[in-house]
């Protein structure tokens, strides 16, 4: 017995050559296997000294963060400064100057909320009704009128408010709609079935923009005399049945996923359907379709930057507009890459979200 | 009722429920009332609307087509002019649709598929390059990567007079991408007859091989027998024809560059916003498709003596394709779809052309009715290909 271990210890003493432990080690593994792996690398680290240097020239060493326009025309970098000059703008729009810490506010709550839902711990009822409460009070310090602050016309609602708002209520009302929609067609009844079909074919196979435009210049025609509509709420509409047949048919997913036998064991208890489906059938689609919705969230978070094509003034309209003034002309690249950045952020997050998410519903089964 | 009968029955048939239980007349009552209500819905739309085209005095139809559109299109593959009627001006944004489409789908299909495999690669470095790159274009919206491209034409890239030279003959400037083409030479004409007789011969002789494995056993090489005569017949043809190698290179006169040809900043933007975000997608279809078919299918095909490009064509390419086409397919129609953005900047496709029909003629509701006709044809066309793709390619179990 002792022996034996005598003999581990100096077989364990003999270590492995140096060129396969360590960072050496490492770098032949993943770097230089193979000739050609060599070549690839190279190539790589190549177009990397290509490009990274310059671009890091551009925008850290040569370039302004805080000056004015035209002050940004002798030097060579980037002028970043023309976020920090116009970021009330770019933010928050027309929204009046003196009462823009209220969508400040309601973003910061929206991101609470998004950052409290995540937690599985926080997934009961109660948090449906922290929801509504939030949303309702996000509405009130958005539109004003009652306890003392001022009114602000949702025609001037605009940048990043505008871009969450759409996005998050389109998906909230999507889905009970896109629910109702893949169960329409799941269903046994010819003419419903056919209905929701039809829909969710049509409306997937059409660009939303032709929705959005519909939305802006046919839907006023459908109103009776005298009657219109805010332009947001219907861009929000056509986002909404938009985002509803994605939502369908991922939940039809869900839904085709169970196995026959909990239809039929929902039926033998004398079940009704509308039981089957809200105690049996929905709680288990609906937590394997997780994933996906949240993919479909992503996409709907992007597209509401169509909007800008109807002249609506959500994150990427006001930043053009703010392009357009001669004193910050031609700084474009800045301005997007900015953009460009809050958006990955947001995306990211949620798709690293999901990743989170498939992983830890994945060891319930 | 229950009291009333007979204790001593020996069989009690259950008293029969009223019709409103029967689930089958439920059913016929429930669907009529959603018709009625989808009926009422689109007869109270529709009075409403014509009651509003009456009152603004617009007309209804589609006759409008027939008359002279008076607008000029930047960009166009058939002739036209200001003179031509609406219909011919959106036959123009559809072939523009169609080109963009085409073109992006090609090159998307093409850089998806290297950023794929460089995301399998042993290569770490490569593998965590592609990596970025996915989710960093994932994760834009498209819509504000074609901005980019279109402000960094306008904004970044010089005058024609500084225009930048990347390659003999290839000039990128504020104009577009400008590059010599070959001048025209009717060689050219026969070598295209020539491609097209290459195919109906590959065709035959595909048909022919594989008649010819099924009875003997032997294989014939398919694929270099094919690549031999797409690519020898035009050659030849050239060849034959003279060999023509004048070419129309692009040269600088005054502020702009003659000759060659000039592709716009507006397509070239809508192009690049395009394969760089779609390809993105495309990358993870692929990676997924590779990583579905599992590592002792190349052992066991190997080991039973397969040669390393055997095992590619006849066992793992059959077996991901499975998994890569579907979902590839959807990202081509998303590429379609998302072609329509490029009105945002100007380039003059379907939805672009339509809009200023709208604006001209006043006739919305005829106008999305257009654009979406258009695209559910070309939605509806690929999915008939994907159910016959599906059809063919579906495991035949036993």
């Amino acid at each position: 017995m002792n022996n034996e271990r005598l003999q581990t210890s100096s077989v364990d003493a003999i270590k492995p050559p140096r060129t396969h432990i360590g960072v050496v080690g490492w770098l032949r593994a993943n770097l230089f296997s193979t000739w050609y792996n060599s070549l690839l690398t190279l190539v790589t680290l190549y177009v990397l000294w290509q490009a990274v240097p310059p671009f890091i020239r551009w925008a850290f060493i040569d370039s302004l963060w805080t000056s004015t326009g035209e002050e940004c025309q002798a030097v060579d970098g980037a002028c970043w400064s023309v976020i920090p000059a116009n970021i009330r703008f770019i933010l928050f729009g027309f929204y009046t100057y003196s009462e823009q810490w209220r969508p400040a506010i309601a973003i910061v709550a929206l991101v609470g909320l998004l950052v409290y839902s995540q937690y599985r711990r926080n997934w009961k009822k109660r948090l449906i009704y922290i929801w509504l409460a939030g949303l309702v009070g996000m509405g009130v310090l958005m539109r004003g009128g009652i306890f003392g602050l001022t009114p602000v016309e949702s025609t001037k609602w605009g940048g990043l408010p505008l871009t969450l708002l759409l996005a998050v209520f389109g998906l909230t009302a999507a889905y009970p709609l896109g629910i109702v929609l893949a169960l329409g067609r799941q269903s046994r009844m010819p003419a419903v079935k056919s209905l929701c079909v039809v829909y969710i074919e049509l409306i997937r196979g059409v660009p939303l923009i032709s929705l959005l435009f519909m939305s802006s210049v046919v839907f006023p025609l459908f109103l009776p005399e005298g009657v219109t509509v805010n332009k947001i709420l219907r861009a929000q509409a056509a986002i909404i049945l938009f985002t509803a047949a994605y939502i369908a048919e991922v939940v039809r997913g869900g839904l085709q996923g169970m196995p026959q036998g909990q239809y039929e064991a929902a039926e033998s208890l004398g079940l009704k359907y509308h039981q089957t489906m809200r105690l049996i059938i929905l709680p288990q689609a609906l937590k394997i379709v997780i994933p996906p919705s949240v993919s479909i969230l992503i996409s709907a978070f992007k597209d509401t930057s169509l909007v800008v094509i109807i002249a609506l003034y959500d994150l990427l309209k006001t930043t053009q507009s703010v392009l357009g003034d001669p004193r910050w002309m031609g700084y474009s690249s800045e301005a997007y890459i900015f953009l460009a950045i809050i958006y990955f952020i947001c995306c990211f997050y949620m798709s690293n979200f999901s990743r989170k998410l498939e992983r830890m519903l994945d060891t319930g089964r | 009722m229950s009291q009333n009968q007979t204790p001593y029955s020996g069989t009690v048939t259950p008293s029969k429920a009223p019709f409103w239980y029967d689930p089958k007349v439920r059913a016929v009552f429930f669907q009529i009332g959603v018709l009625g209500m989808v009926g009422l819905l689109g007869y109270y739309l529709m009075t409403n609307t014509l009651a509003n085209l009456e009152r603004q005095a617009i007309a209804t139809g589609f006759g409008f087509l027939e008359k002279q559109s008076s607008f000029e299109i930047g960009e166009s593959l058939i002739s036209y002019s200001a003179a031509d009627t609406y219909l011919k001006a959106l036959l123009v944004g559809a072939l523009n649709t169609l080109l963009v489409s085409f073109i992006g789908i090609t090159l998307t299909i093409i850089l998806g598929t290297f950023i794929g495999i460089a995301r399998l690669s042993t290569n770490w470095l490569l593998s965590k390059m592609a990596a970025i790159y996915i989710e960093f274009f994932q994760d834009i919206p498209i819509l504000l990567q074609l901005f980019f491209w279109y402000a960094f034409f306008y904004e970044i890239l010089p005058q024609p007079r500084q225009a930048i030279n990347l390659f003999k003959g290839v000039f990128l400037c504020n104009r577009g991408l400008i590059f010599a083409i070959p001048a025209a030479h009717p060689a050219f004409k026969y070598m295209a007859v020539a491609f097209l007789i290459g195919c109906c011969a590959v065709y035959i002789m595909r048909r022919w091989a594989r008649k010819r494995q099924d009875e003997t056993g032997q294989i014939f090489p398919v694929f270099k027998a094919a690549v031999g005569i797409l690519m020898g017949l035009p050659l030849i043809t050239w060849w034959a024809a003279g060999a023509p190698t004048a070419m129309d290179m692009p040269v600088l006169r005054g502020f702009n560059f003659q000759g060659g040809i000039t592709v716009s900043p507006e397509f070239t933007a809508v192009l690049l916003g395009l394969v760089l975000y779609t390809a993105a997608f495309v990358a993870e279809v692929v990676r997924a498709g590779i990583q579905s078919v599992s590592k002792g299918q190349t052992e066991a095909a190997a080991s039973i003596g397969m040669k390393p490009g055997q095992i590619l064509n006849l066992v793992i390419l059959p077996q991901a394709l499975r998994v890569i086409i579907p979902p590839l397919t959807s990202q081509m129609l998303n590429l379609t779809k998302n072609s329509s953005l490029a009105v945002a900047i100007g380039y003059p496709e379907f939805v672009s052309v339509s809009g200023t029909t709208i604006n001209q003629t006043g006739q919305a509701i005829e106008g999305v009715v257009l654009i979406m006709t258009i695209y559910l044809i070309f939605s509806l066309t690929t999915s008939a290909f994907m159910n016959w793709y599906n059809k063919k390619m579906k495991l035949v179990e036993r």
